[in-house]
């Protein structure tokens, strides 16, 4: 049978992460990258949750922000309680609490909005999230208003040691609930549930005459996907000791939304790699540049305009011209396109940045990149980008005219060599 | 005691059936009975209603009026899921399946709710025993075993049109609704789709809309003739041969059309 061969892979693939989860901190070391590997993978639940919905359901949300946030503020509220000492509840175990919360708002609006796929799907979730949105500022007893309710995550008696006190206790703690959500999630599409969601995608016609109800299995499928919101937002709590009403704006809606599209939609680990690189963009490149938002912005586009599969299917392809032997015949072409792409790149990056210096209110007009100085209130520089821009994206039209040919070519022949 | 009897002698019972898309009637009162196990061909002109008919039995449009009766049951105006698990199974004319499943996948969810899995997220899918045998049962005697493991939407139409058979019979529905299942296919590839046809609804009840004669007669225990949205004559293929009504209305038609041709 041609599943046994899979399943090894599969194992090799799950032991390998597991390790990468124990070794990241050994191997990134410092604080800063102990934060961002914090964030990456509690964007991992998220983003793997949204694609329960997106990805396998085939339901484009703008509100998944709404289960991740309720969910951390029901498991703020928890984790005070426990600190003014009117319970006691285990820290570790605060994730449970944010992912029941997420999936009873999972049932109250899932009910709701489940009930039409497609595009009224996306409106009736854009408009609860906004409703959510406003409800949060409505009642600031519960909510906290603008500022949002704080806490202190280090209450009762230590947990076998632990106090989760240190950053990299709380590292820890979120990349094992990282790693059991991914095991949870992937164990989900292998189910009966996890497989209509898929066909209901595909032909929601054909799966109401082979006896399912297309609206059941949309609602199962985002019940279950804001547990997994409800966790993640629960682990944000943790991490951040505050929850406010940007943990349920649309703006974090939007956010998971496009880590998981740049990530690669249609495959399960797709969206592992979009939220490692949307915390990326966001937390470290905003260290660096002002437009980091921009770039974001402008990488999205990209990717959705040239890329649909996202990450994991250019990944993917790769991997198949690799398999074969022919990776050769690219490396040269790639190489070209690679350095086009570099030079376009640095001549934008050149623009957009004098940009920003000059909209900025009292900020020097000198720029300093790479040992090299110059004044955005000058010609030569804006000339300059400007000539790189336009010749790295004259060269990446050839460039990759040729890498398209030579593609096309290999994946002919793989196509002939499969049917023969 | 007889009315159980009479009941279960029915496989499918329209009474009176209606159907008007906004003022434009299609379905003008059909009055119809499918007998249990019978193969049951309808037949007519382009136009007549068949495939509204076929839409209205099987949940995918609401009756305008009439009731339509399942082994004795009332389902009019059900959903297709629920006609569905009261044991109906259709196929389409337009090929319809999930194109970016396997051959496999595909059939596997038309055997999924037969098998009580509902919507199970507790079960590993792969560890069904039940259901994976049936699935290769299924896609054994469609003849697509060998394709397992091909997407539905890269496959040849012919296997399309099987693989949209399989889907059909794959949950073991006891009442089978083909809709022209060997539409827009070569002569050869008309005979094997006969031969699973018959081979696929042994011992069970099949109606089906068909617009190859030669299928038709070999096929069918019984013959209805659709016009203009009414049953014109229904009975056993000598019968509606020798109707001089349906050769006036439609065979005669498809003879002088032949002959022409």
């Amino acid at each position: 049978m041609k599943y046994a061969p899979l399943n090894l892979g599969r194992w090799i693939l799950w032991s390998a992460s597991a390790l990468l989860f124990v070794a990241a901190p050994h191997l990134f070391k410092g604080g800063f990258a102990l934060t961002m590997m914090t964030q990456m993978g509690t964007l991992i639940i998220f983003a793997l949750s949204y694609n329960m919905l997106l990805g396998q359901g085939g339901m484009l949300s703008f509100g998944h922000a709404v289960y991740s946030g309720l969910g951390a503020y029901v498991t703020v509220h928890v984790l005070n309680q426990v600190g003014s000492g009117s319970f006691y509840f285990p820290v570790p175990l605060l994730p449970l609490v944010g992912g029941v919360a997420g999936l009873a708002f999972g049932v109250l609006f899932g009910y709701v909005t489940t009930r039409r796929a497609g595009t009224t799907f996306a409106l009736i979730s854009l408009g609860i999230g906004e409703m959510v949105f406003a409800g949060v500022l409505m009642f600031p007893g519960f909510f906290g208003g603008e500022a949002g309710i704080s806490t202190n995550r280090v209450v009762g008696k230590p947990f076998f040691g632990l106090t989760f006190g240190p950053a990299l206790q709380v590292y820890y703690l979120v990349a094992a609930w990282c790693f059991l959500s991914m095991a949870a999630m992937f164990a989900l599409t292998q189910t009966p549930l996890g497989r209509m969601a898929n066909a209901v995608r595909d032909n929601p016609e054909r799966a109401e005459f082979v006896g399912y109800n297309t609206q059941h299995v949309r609602f199962l499928q985002l019940v279950l996907s804001s547990f997994f919101a409800g966790v993640s937002g629960a682990l944000s709590c943790i991490n951040f000791e505050i929850v406010s009403a940007e943990n349920v704006s649309a703006i974090r809606s939007g956010g998971v939304l496009l880590a998981t599209f740049i990530g690669g939609v249609p495959f399960f680990f797709g969206p592992i790699l979009g939220a490692i690189v949307f915390v990326f963009f966001v937390v470290a490149l905003s260290g660096f540049t002002k437009a980091w938002l921009l770039y974001l912005g402008l990488f999205f586009v990209l990717m959705v305009v040239y890329a649909p599969g996202g990450m994991a299917s250019l990944i993917l392809m790769q991997l198949r011209v690799l398999r074969a032997g022919r990776w050769r015949e690219l490396a040269v072409p790639y190489a070209l396109a690679a350095l086009a792409a570099l030079v376009a790149l640095a001549g934008l990056i050149g623009l957009v940045e004098m940009v920003y210096r000059l909209s900025e209110q009292g900020a020097s007009s000198v720029l300093t990149a790479l040992g090299l100085s110059f004044d955005a209130r000058s010609a030569p520089p804006w000339f300059a980008f400007a000539v790189a821009l336009a010749v790295g994206l004259g060269a990446l039209r050839l460039t990759s005219r040729r890498v398209g040919e030579r593609w096309g070519a290999i994946q002919a022949d793989l196509q002939a060599k499969a049917a023969a | 005691m007889t009315d159980t009897h009479r009941a279960s002698a029915r496989a499918i019972e329209l009474q009176e059936v209606h159907k008007s898309f906004g003022t434009t009637k299609i379905i003008h009162g059909v009055s119809l009975e499918i007998r249990d196990g019978e193969r049951h061909a309808i037949i007519g002109p382009n136009g007549a209603g068949k495939s509204t008919l076929f839409n209205l039995i099987s949940g995918r449009h609401e009756v305008s009026a009439g009731r339509i009766l399942l082994h004795g049951n009332d389902i009019t105006n059900l959903r297709p899921f629920e006609i569905n698990r009261r044991g109906l199974s259709r196929s389409f004319q337009v090929t319809n399946i999930f194109h970016n499943m396997t051959v496999f996948e595909n059939i596997r969810c038309g055997v999924l709710w037969s098998k009580g899995c509902r919507y199970s997220f507790w079960h590993r899918v792969g560890g069904l025993k039940d259901v994976q045998r049936r699935a290769e049962e299924v896609m054994e005697r469609i003849g697509l075993a060998q394709r397992r493991s091909i997407l539905a939407g890269t496959l040849t139409y012919a296997e399309q049109r099987a693989l949209e058979i399989g889907i059909t019979i794959a949950g073991g529905a006891r009442v089978i609704l083909l809709d022209e299942p060997t539409s827009g296919m070569s002569r050869t590839e008309t005979t094997q789709v006969v031969e699973l046809v018959r081979s696929v609804t042994q011992g069970r009840t099949l109606v089906m809309v068909e617009h190859d004669m030669g299928v038709v007669f070999g096929l069918a225990d019984r013959i209805s003739v659709l016009v203009y949205g009414e049953v014109l004559a229904t009975g056993t293929p000598e019968e509606i041969r020798a109707n001089p009504a349906v050769q006036e209305a439609y065979l005669g038609a498809l003879h002088k059309e032949a002959a022409h041709a």
